[in-house]
Order: structure tokens, then sequence, then C-alpha cells
């Protein structure tokens, strides 16, 4: 079958099988199951309105459990034990404890990828927010703010492999004497006219070089969440700090910055949340060499490459471990938020 | 302590000018209050003299100097908001001593201020409070304190009320009341509500489509309205005004002067008393009675259709649709041309 026509008929047999399913089991539960009528209607009709949330909830819940609950007990299973071959050729799981962890903690690699990835979180969140916020306040500010908030948010609309393809060719080098199609080279060699870098084989600075890209994609999330913050403050509370002789830049930090900090925290987490399990980006542009490694990279290295299935689910381990209270953090400030 | 001087100050919005060039004399210590209908550029004229919007023609100046380049903060004024402004992330006390700690006061300075300030608007107990956790009447007082502790030449206060229920409104009132008694330092209050100018103006601007429609004292105001706007817009319930067509026989004689076709004849729904009809001054079909039982308000349209209220000691004890006749003292009867809307 033609690729179009196979979305096409995943596309309509998807929508029609939820909108099927929520259907047809209320029409079973009100009509066949608890039928309001008989001498039991009444304890039926509040047995029913007790069943329904439950009814709507279930594909939800048990896509969430097989997709996500089982796998995370399954990865600690793993973590925990490793795989052996027998000489018959069936493959048996053997308890190791926590052999694999300290497999993983005994290899430069691992804390090369975890030292990169604190890096990641320090500069990404805090880039993302800081340009999303003066995109934010400057966008709010001019004419044509709504044409630069929409080239901002674009990247945001790029995947990430697509990004990194992107900003492979901007960091681009072709053979020295050739013309550059990479932008940083062709503007590094017009200006100093030494030779063209391959600025991704410069250790510590190619890490950064990555995280640009990252940036560059989340600024448009930040700005478009913390705009909306902006033109949420009152006017008035800027007018009166006028009054009180505020000047812009007190007015930005003293007045507004404070009372949008609630969402600068929840934009703050949700990018470190993604800074953690960043993947793609490293995968597409160094896939970890040069001193670039990261620990989602760390993990499908280990898992699909190496084939240790141990320590690539130790690995995957260490990344939920990072990411969970965090991701706490971040629920309780939205609902803090959202009050 | 400063007056104020306005010179045909105008505002325009591109082409679109939205105060004519206003002229106005504020003395030392007066409180005035700006009022008339929204739209009618009050507020405008207010954020003029606060500093927050640009004055586009003419000179506003405060005590003998003219601040039209001179910042917000720097023109000694204060400014109360209507949804009180308070900065929310900030403790009551911190809200009040933000302006000093701007101006770089000293430390011990600012806390005396802000103490006396909580002191005369019993707030307080609340000083470590955030403004969250304050009721409205609470946050107004906050915001009132806010503009103490700068110690300004000028009050401003932009329709302070607006945002608070029936009781506390008339109990703010007074706080304002009596907080310029204490002060007696200049106030502009700006409002929409004709009762709170009544009770709070020395002085009363009417304004209307970004003119002055009138100056002077509340009781000048409705005593001798300048015009119709103003004699309809002072008074509550509002004038009624009538013309030659609704009249009975019997007014011209009542009131002492020929009605003209170009005579409007405006009377006050609380002057007209219930009389004869030899004696009438206006007659109308009882239409309506709103009884609040310190008086009554009686809805009627004469003969020509035109609407009008009289204000009662007691419902009538006619039926509806019987015909009432009214009488009025010739001295409180007020006179507008109808081509010019003047006071005739």
């Amino acid at each position: 079958m033609h690729p179009a026509l196979l979305g096409l008929v995943t596309i309509i047999m998807g929508v029609g099988g939820c909108v099927g399913y929520f259907w047809l089991s209320n029409i079973a539960l009100d009509n066949f199951i608890y039928p309001p009528r008989g001498p039991n209607a009444g304890r039926n009709i509040n047995r029913a309105n007790i069943v329904r949330p439950w009814l709507f909830l279930f594909p939800a819940l048990f896509a969430l459990s097989v997709y996500l609950a089982y796998p995370v007990v399954e990865t600690i299973r793993l973590s925990l034990t490793e795989r052996v071959t027998q000489s018959d050729g069936s493959t048996t799981y053997d308890f190791v404890g926590f052999a694999n962890y300290a497999q993983m903690m005994a290899e430069d690699k691992f804390w090369e990828a975890l030292g990169n990835n604190m890096m990641w979180l320090i500069v990404v969140p805090a880039l993302s927010t800081a340009f999303g916020l003066l995109a934010a306040q400057l966008t709010d500010r001019i004419g044509w703010g709504s044409i630069a908030k929409s080239l901002i948010f674009m990247p945001m609309a790029i995947s990430f492999v697509g990004a990194a393809v992107i900003w492979k060719l901007v960091y681009d080098a072709r053979p020295p004497g050739t013309e550059q199609i990479g932008i940083l080279n062709a503007i590094y060699v017009w200006f100093s006219g030494n030779e063209p870098q391959q600025w991704l084989t410069v250790p510590f600075w190619n890490s950064f070089m990555l995280m640009i890209v990252l940036v560059w994609i989340q600024t448009g999330f930040a700005m478009v969440i913390l705009s909306a913050a902006l033109r949420g403050i009152p006017e008035e509370t800027v007018e009166a700090a006028i009054v009180d002789g505020a000047n812009p830049f007190q007015i930005f930090f003293k007045i507004k910055i404070p009372q949008i900090m609630g969402t600068i925290v929840v934009v703050w987490t949700t990018i470190t949340i993604v800074v953690l399990k960043v993947f793609d980006i490293v995968f597409a542009m160094t896939n970890g060499q040069w001193e670039t490694q990261v620990l989602a990279n760390y993990m499908y290295d280990k898992l699909f490459r190496a084939n240790d299935w141990g320590v690539g689910s130790a690995a995957a381990m260490v990344i939920m471990l990072l990411v969970t209270p965090i991701l706490v953090w971040n629920v309780y400030n939205a609902r803090k938020e959202m009050k | 302590m400063a007056g104020l001087t306005l010179r045909d100050v105008r505002k325009s919005y591109g082409d679109v000018q939205v105060m004519h060039g206003v002229d106005l004399d504020i003395e030392d210590g007066e409180f005035v209050v700006f009022v008339g209908p929204s739209g009618c550029g009050k507020s405008t004229l207010l954020r003029m003299i606060a500093g927050l919007e640009e004055i586009s023609d003419g000179s506003v100046a405060i005590g003998e100097r003219v601040v039209n380049d001179v910042a917000a903060s720097k023109r000694g004024v204060a400014m109360v908001f209507q949804t009180y402004a308070l900065y929310p992330h900030m403790t009551v006390y911190k809200n009040m001593a933000f302006g000093l700690k701007q101006a770089k006061t000293d430390p011990a300075e600012i806390k005396r201020r802000v103490d006396a300030a909580a002191d005369i608007l019993q707030i307080t107990d609340y000083l470590d409070r955030s403004p969250r956790n304050l009721s409205g009447g609470q946050r107004q007082r906050v915001a009132i304190g806010r503009a103490i502790v700068r110690d300004p030449d000028v009050f401003l206060f932009d329709e302070p009320l607006s945002n608070l229920d029936a009781a506390l409104r008339v109990q703010t009132r007074l706080e304002i009341a009596r907080l310029h008694q204490r002060l007696n330092t200049t106030m502009i209050y700006v409002t929409h509500d004709q009762v709170e100018a009544m009770t709070l103006a020395d002085k009363i601007v009417v304004l209307r489509d970004g003119r002055i429609e009138q100056v002077g004292s509340p009781i000048e105001l409705y005593e001798r309205p300048a015009n119709a706007f103003v004699a309809q817009f002072i008074g509550s319930p509002k004038m009624n005004f009538f013309e030659t067509a609704d009249m009975p026989a019997s007014a011209a004689a009542v009131l002492g002067r020929e009605i003209g076709a170009n005579d409007q004849v405006g009377l006050r729904p609380e002057h007209l008393t219930p009389a004869d009809a030899g004696s009438a001054v206006i007659q109308g079909k009882l239409e309506l009675v709103e009884n609040l039982g310190e008086y009554a308000l009686v809805h009627l349209a004469t003969a020509n259709g035109t609407e009008f209220i009289a204000k009662t000691e007691k419902p009538p004890v006619e039926a509806l649709g019987e015909t009432l006749s009214f009488t009025i003292k010739p001295e409180l009867a007020h006179y507008f041309a109808k081509d010019t809307d003047l006071r005739a």
C-alpha cells in the first residue's frame, strides 16, 4: 500500500477507534450493564456514574502503565542483572546486585557524560530563559514584535535532529582555500585569515556549540510563556513604580520579574528536564566524540551499540533519578501558578 | 505644598485630539474633583498631571514650576490607583517604602515616615503582611499610605473607590475627607460618581469630550449650572427638562416668565411639590412609583410625551394613569437656551 494511504488509514482507524471505544462502551454501560430501569433503576444510575470515569480513563491508564510504568520496573530489573548467553543458545538473566552501577562508575566516559550533563544543566536553561525573557520584553514593545516573535518561536517546530543538521552546516569546515559554506568558518577565516577550524572537535568549547542548538530551540518556548506572563502583570503596578521613581531597568528587575518569578521557575525547570534527556543533538552532531558525551547518548551507546543491557539500564536509572526531583518541583510550581 | 496651573493643555493620540485646551487654576490645599461621564478625559488629564501621559501642547505647572518635561517621580505628586496597584511581591511595609528607597532616603527616616503613615491609616498591624492577604479596603488604605509617605505636594486619586463595595466606599470616602483636613495638601480626585464629587470637593471640574464644561464649588454647580449638560450631570435623580409644549397654561404665571420656543426649562425632581391643577407648573400622567421609604420617586409623562421624575415625601395616592400636578418655587427653576444649551 502507498505509505500516504497507509498513514491515512492509520489515522482514521486510530481516531475512529478512540471515538468508537468511548461511544460504544458508554452505550454498553448505560443500556446493558447498569440499565436505568427495572427495580434497581436508581442504584444502577449511581453505579454507572461511579464506573464511567474509570471507563473513560482506562485507555490512558492502560497506555501509560504499559509504556511508562512497566518499562521503569523492567529497567530497574535489567540494571540489576546480567544477560548471559548459555551454551545451548538461550539467554538467562543473572542477578548481579549493583555490579552494573559499579562498572559504569569505573568508566571515564560515564563521568565525562555526567559532567557534560551538569554543564548543559547550568548553561542551557539559564541562557534559554534569559534570552526568552529578553525577547518577550522587547517584542512586546515594538510594532513588528509579533513577526519577531514568530521567527524566534519557529525553531520550536523543528525536530532536534533537524536542528542538529542545520547547525552542523553552520559549523561546517571545508579544506583551506576553498569556499567555506559553514557561516562560522566563513566569518572566522574572513576576519582572522587563519585556516578553517573543525569546531566540533575542539574539546570543552564543542559542548557549548552543541548547547547553542538547544538554546536556539528552547528560547522560543521560554519567550512565549514569559511573554504571556509579562502581559498578565497589572499595568498600574508599573505606573505606580514610575511615579515612585523607578527607571526602566528597575521596573523590569524589581517590579516585573518578581511578579512573574513563579512562571520563570516553571520555564526553567521544564527546560532543565529537556536538557537532562538531551540525546538527539549530541547523537546527530558528534555522537559523543571529542568529549561531548552526555548521559542519554551514553545510555544509547551501551544499550544498543555495545549491547550491554545492564550498564545501559543503569545509566537510564541515573537519568531518571536526576529528572524526578526536578519534575516534582516543576509540577508543584506549575500547580501553584495555576491557583 | 503647591497649587497647580494648567494652561491650554491638549492631548492628541496621532490625529485624534482628546483634550481640547484645558485652562484650570488649582489653589494650594484645595480638594479638586474631576468629574464627567466615561471617556470625557478626566483620567487622561490626571495622568498628564502625574506624568504618566505626555502633554501634547500647553503647560502644566505645579507651584511655580512647569513640569511638562519633568519625570513623574520628580513632580512632587503621589498617585492612588483604582486597582490599588500594590506590588504583590512586597510586604505592606516594603510597598510603602519603595518610593522613598528609590529616592535614596535614609532608612531611619523611611521607617519613621512609614510608621507615621501606618498610624494615620490604622494599618500598623498589617505592615508585615503581603497585599494578597488584605481585604479591598485595607489594600486601598495601603495604597493611600504609599502616597502619604512620599509627602507629596499634590495627591492624585484615580477613581480610588470604584473597586470597593458600597458600605466600604462610604467609609473610605470619609477617611479621604478626614485625610485632607489633616494634611491640608492639594488633592486632585477623579470620579464618575457625582455623590463623591459633591461630598469631597472644594471645587468640582465637570468635563465632557475633553473640554471643561464648568468649574465651581459643589453648591454653585448645583444651584447655577452653566449649561444643560452640567445641570443634568449634577444632582440625582437628574434634572427634568421641559419645553414650552410640555407646560400647562398656568406655568407662565407661577414662574413669572413666558416660556419661549428657544427655552428649555430645568426643574429638579426634589424641588417639585404636588399642587392643584390651577397652580401647576407641570402636569403628567402617573406611570410608575418607586417607594424608598424615606421618599418616593414618582415617574410621570407630560401630555407631550416628555418623561420626568418628581421626588416626593410620600407616594401619591392617585392610581396609575391619572394626571398629577406639580408646582415649584420660581427661583428654583433653571432656563437654558435650546440652541446653545447655555444658561439663559
